[in-house]
């Protein structure tokens, strides 16, 4: 067996992590996308570009922002610390708070362009065919913009397995909590063990050669409204 | 109470302002004519709730849908409407079926007054509901959307330029569609246009809107007939005459139409029809000739003893328009200038009207 038992422990956590984020990201992403695809408001601007802050910050800048808020005297670990479950940081917890923050951009956009691109007319349509906002949100906008959930998903899931930087600053490098495939490829280098390097980073190689292909193959698919 | 819908819409947005106040009958089709930016569509959108006026109070049949002084705005989906857009605008992510049933679903059972099967086959779609929309030529997908809209079995239809982004075939194709709507259903129908064949092809009542405000508003055939209004200037201007078959001569394939009410009867060549069928005929302005006196030696058929009404001057100074009273029926003329110092018409002169040709409508 070319991977060893903490390799596949690393993967799973990983996997894990990805799933939960991207779930998360998609409840959390999809208000905040629509939001910034029909709203006139002056806020638009200053809310799209925080949202869109990970594309370009170094991830230790976020992690190490995050690492403040989430320790005891920061916002986000005093909300923890209130709702009686301690401080997340160097656990599984702040990895998913993290790692949400940091895929954020990847599932908002995908969403936001979707949402743009299926236009006023069938909220109208729908509005004349009896259909209220909720009703027209499931039945008419969240099958047209599916091309975009799609696509949002391989990319927040994709770009959570491939984070590193911020892992580090505040997950560590704990066994089955924070040791993330990334930072275990990490600790093989690291002990010069090239060839268990090889067969994990080969592994995530292949693994987002497919996702992207994936990716690429389903966006043929027409997301259209005629 | 006589059913009515009524309008009183203002709004005004950076370089254009509405401020019309329509009452428009609760049957039949009233049409809203007017150039692009006239304001029609918006009235249109006011009526369904896709639009929201500053002011406006809007009841139909009884019921207030927005009251700005209260207030009061019955949003879209609450209306009893029925909308169909320029573009047919079906679901893509939806079978022409399930396009259809999305509107009806949605409508209370009580309410469903339109059946599914009367739908379809009201507008020939039966062939067409496992379908989807982008395999449905522009015709089809357009009377899908009007069969959708009818779905909710509205208190109001609203056709917003139906036929505008159609080629003529296509619409060739659907105006008896909409006749048959006409006839068929008791739903009043709003019906948006530039195009005035298409209005005085079905309207009952017309609305002329120009920048923003009600230029004219009455019955179709007076308001066609009169002679104030820039309508009357067009290439194509003319009156409606609408009456029933009186009489029909196979061996000359020619009907005699008799307006109810007048002596009037009209004559035109027609494929067989039986009598007491009722044809609305139009009769352009460019296609009247005024005589002194009878011409009886003339291949025209239609010569109609006429008095003379108001007189106006064309847009092209070598025309005069001429409003005329056959008996209790108007018809407007166009003719030169010359002919009009020539034969010294003035007002209440008693003349003959010729009509060398009167063109069908439906």
């Amino acid at each position: 067996m070319p991977l060893d038992a903490n390799d596949l422990a690393a993967i799973w956590l990983t996997f894990k992590l990805a799933s939960l984020t991207t779930l998360i990201l998609l409840i959390v992403g999809t208000p905040i996308a629509w939001w910034l695809a029909r709203t006139r408001s002056w806020l638009r601007g200053p809310v799209g570009a925080i949202v869109a802050l990970p594309l370009v910050l170094p991830p230790t800048v976020i992690g190490f922002y995050l690492l403040l808020a989430m320790g005891p005297n920061g916002l986000i670990g005093q909300a923890t610390q209130a709702l009686g479950l301690g401080t997340v940081v160097f656990s599984f917890s702040g990895l998913v708070i993290g790692s949400v923050i940091y895929s954020m951009p990847f599932v908002v956009q995908p969403l936001q362009n979707a949402f743009s691109a299926i236009g006023e007319r069938p909220l109208e349509v729908a509005a004349t065919l009896r259909a209220g906002p909720w009703d027209t949100f499931f039945s008419v906008v969240l099958p047209l913009a599916k091309p975009g959930f799609i696509t949002a998903s391989i990319l927040g899931f994709a770009h959570t397995v491939g984070e590193f930087g911020v892992v580090l600053m505040i997950g560590g490098n704990i066994p089955d909590k924070t040791r993330v495939v990334s930072v275990q490829i990490y600790d093989h280098v690291e002990a010069m063990d090239y060839l268990q390097a090889h067969w994990l980073a080969g592994a995530m190689l292949v693994f987002s050669f497919v996702v992207l292909l994936a990716l690429y193959a389903s966006r043929r698919e027409k997301p259209s409204w005629s | 109470m006589q059913p009515m819908i009524h309008a009183r819409l203002k709004l005004a947005w950076k370089a254009f302002e509405l401020n019309v106040d329509l009452q428009l009958p609760g049957r039949g089709i009233s049409a809203l004519f007017g150039h692009s930016g006239s304001g029609k569509t918006t009235c249109l959108r006011c009526l369904a709730g896709l639009e929201r006026a500053d002011e406006a109070y809007i009841e139909v049949n009884g019921v207030v849908w927005q009251d700005s002084r209260r207030q009061y705005f019955l949003p879209a989906h609450r209306r009893s409407i029925g909308y169909v857009f320029q573009e047919a605008s079906l679901f893509t992510h939806l079978s022409v079926r399930s396009n259809l049933e999305f509107g009806q679903r949605r409508t209370p059972p009580r309410e469903r007054k339109v059946a599914f099967e009367q739908a379809c086959e009201l507008l020939g779609i039966r062939h067409l509901l496992e379908r989807q929309p982008d395999t449905l030529s522009g015709g089809e997908r357009q009377r899908v959307g009007i069969a959708r809209a009818l779905l909710t079995s509205p208190q109001l239809l609203l056709m917003d330029e139906p036929l505008a982004s159609l080629d003529v075939p296509r619409k060739r194709e659907i105006l008896p569609y909409l006749e048959r709507l006409h006839d068929e259903l008791e739903i009043p129908l709003v019906y948006v246009s530039h195009a005035l064949d298409e209005v005085t092809r079905l309207a009952d009542h017309l609305v002329i809107i120009e920048q923003g405000n009600v230029l004219a508003s009455g019955a179709l055939a007076p308001t066609l007939a009169r002679i104030d209004l820039p309508l009357a200037q067009e290439e194509d201007a003319g009156v409606i005459i609408e009456g029933n078959v009186a009489s029909y001569d196979p061996a000359y394939r020619l009907l005699s139409l008799h307006v109810p009410g007048t002596a009037l009867h009209l004559r035109v060549t027609h494929a067989p029809l039986a009598i007491g069928d009722r044809l609305r005929l139009k009769v352009r302005a460019r296609d009247v000739s005024l005589s002194l006196v009878e011409n009886d030696h003339s291949s025209i058929l239609n010569r109609l003893p006429v008095r003379v009404g108001q007189q106006r001057a064309a847009d092209n100074d070598a025309h005069v328009l001429l409003s005329l009273d056959a008996g209790g029926t108007p018809l407007l003329a166009r003719i030169t200038r010359f002919s009009y110092d020539q034969l010294g018409i003035h007002e209440g002169q008693q003349l003959w009207a010729q009509i060398k040709s009167v063109a069908l409508l439906g």
